[in-house]
């Protein structure tokens, strides 16, 4: 499957605070763009895969695979919605590369949408919580904050991971977020500022939380021997893997390693042939800033247990050895759950098509996604190249 | 607060569950000897059905903790309140909140035993859901 599919336009909303939009008009206004980008007509869509967490929860609306054909005037085509909590788009993205390599379409459109934002915070806390295992966890009154901070605080204790390295990612992701129009923070932060914001689940706080957030991201696959017939710069999809978990945190050995982002990182790296020091800009899920730290252990760009001397030495900033989160991660540039998969292929898209503006990664060539459900019950990860072999 | 019909636990969600919470009831495999709280018939680690209910040892230690300080809307008006996953006993794992103590009192390692207590309710005239809880032990 290496290097059979091409993307060839990718679109977004700005992730945020979208008051006067509906969950419709916001995949509408990222496909528009994704079209335009790819300079192909709807005409030529075959097939939509579309990644969303949970609108029966939040907007009370399902059945979106014929809603949106239906409302980007295509009905017709078969179009299906993909759900895997917060790794939703991630997995469509996957299904639509599964789907163009099978040879049973040449084109198809895979997206992801979320509009959180029509509901009140305890209300979306209580709908993010069914990632998690609603009997045996989100029962007796877990959030995903609280997860992460369990998380955090075994992270702490075996390995000395220490507050500051958790907020010097936040600090890096706000940055980088900074150079983004479309990210929904785009104002830089500081440690102090991390380290003194409301304690939202010990020793998790406010700023080191991805926000709830509203918007759309697609992107365009195709072919890759006709994907030059639409553009002068596809991005290849070099590998795909995904990896599974117990649904409850309790249920593993150890909460410090995400071994679903483990078997997704070695599934997509022995597919692109390349290995953890050969890529050049990362998009990781960032949900919360100790997420980021296993991330970069997980995928293996540090040891277990290390990842934080990375966000000490300065590695993963831009202008390091290998940038992360240049787009401002879920943390800057927002987090509307089932669109998060899909805005991380755009953003590595414009990086390998050198379009990616103040944010640039020099000479960036191959790029990784890695996109998480819950608190690690799935995982997805994709490594793109500039260059089809 | 606003009341969303989707907003708490159903009934009979709850009392099919009911007596393996006010039990503390759990799954053991007969092959591997891992311990589950949640009812299983395929063992997660080995693959093994051959699987027993098992009553689960009331006590344990924290293995990891957090206060939510932000909680779901059928907490809203609950205050920050502790949560746990506790080691128990025999291995088993489980997520439970600590009480009758402050944040303070405690630290991984701490040992705790289980209470049984009230989860939460419907609605105003919905039924009352219960289960165990835990709290640091003496």
């Amino acid at each position: 499957m290496r290097g059979e599919v091409a993307v060839i336009g990718v679109g977004m909303t700005r992730f945020g605070e979208h008051w006067d939009k509906q969950l419709r008009d916001l995949f509408v206004e990222a496909t528009l763009e994704a079209l335009e980008d790819a300079r192909i007509d709807l005409k030529d869509i075959k097939a939509m895969f579309i990644g969303n967490m949970g609108s029966g929860m939040w907007v009370e609306q399902e059945h979106l695979g014929p809603l949106l054909a239906d409302y980007l005037g295509v009905p017709g085509i078969p179009s299906v919605k993909v759900e895997s909590a917060c790794a939703s788009s991630g997995m469509a993205f996957r299904l639509g590369v599964l789907a163009v390599a099978s040879g049973l379409y040449d084109i198809v459109l895979v997206g992801g949408v979320e509009k959180m934002t029509d509901v009140t915070t305890p209300e979306s806390t209580h709908h993010l919580a069914s990632a998690a295992d609603r009997e045996w966890e989100a029962f007796y009154g877990v959030t995903f904050p609280a997860l992460f901070a369990l998380i955090a605080r075994r992270h702490m204790k075996q390995y000395g991971t220490t507050r500051e390295q958790l907020a010097k990612v936040a600090v890096k992701n706000h940055k980088h977020g900074s150079y983004n129009p479309k990210a929904q923070f785009q104002r830089p932060i500081t440690v102090e500022e991390v380290l003194s914001s409301p304690l939202v689940a010990d020793p998790l706080r406010l700023l080191d939380c991805s926000p709830i957030s509203d918007g759309a991201a697609v992107a365009i696959l195709a072919r890759a021997d006709i994907a030059r017939k639409f553009t002068d710069t596809p991005v290849y999809v070099l590998g795909s893997g995904v990896g599974t978990d117990t649904i409850a945190l309790h249920d593993r050995d150890d909460i410090t390693v995400l071994k679903s982002v483990v078997l997704a990182a070695k599934e997509a790296y022995s597919m692109a042939k390349v290995e953890p020091r050969d890529i050049n800009v990362a998009e990781v899920h960032d949900c919360f800033t100790i997420a980021e730290i296993l991330a970069y252990e997980d995928l293996g760009f540090a040891k277990k247990g290390e990842g934080g001397k990375l966000i000490d030495e300065g590695v993963t900033e831009l202008g390091g050895r290998i940038p992360v989160n240049p787009s401002g991660g879920l943390k800057a540039k927002g987090h509307p759950v089932g669109a998060t998969g899909v805005a991380q292929i755009v953003e590595i898209v414009l990086q390998l098509r050198n379009e990616a503006g103040k944010r640039q990664v020099p000479n960036a060539e191959i790029g990784l996604t890695q996109n998480i459900g819950g608190s690690g019950a799935s995982c997805v990860v994709h490594i793109l190249g500039a260059r089809r072999r | 607060m606003r009341v969303s019909s989707m907003s708490v636990p159903k009934s009979p969600r709850i009392w099919q569950l009911a007596e393996r919470r006010y039990r503390l009831i759990g799954t053991k495999c007969l092959k591997c000897g891992r311990v589950f709280i949640g009812p299983r018939k395929v063992c997660p680690q080995c693959g093994s059905r051959e699987l027993q209910d098992v009553e689960l040892p009331r006590r344990g230690r924290i293995y990891s903790y957090t206060v939510v300080r932000a909680p779901p809307m059928e907490r809203e008006n609950y205050g920050p309140y502790i949560i746990a996953i506790v080691e128990l006993e025999n291995g088993c794992k489980l997520t439970t909140e600590i009480v009758d103590c402050s944040p303070e009192e405690i630290d991984i390692g701490t040992e705790v035993e289980a209470v049984f207590r009230k989860i939460g309710e419907e609605s105003k005239s919905g039924i009352i859901y219960y289960g165990c809880k835990f709290r640091p032990v003496k």
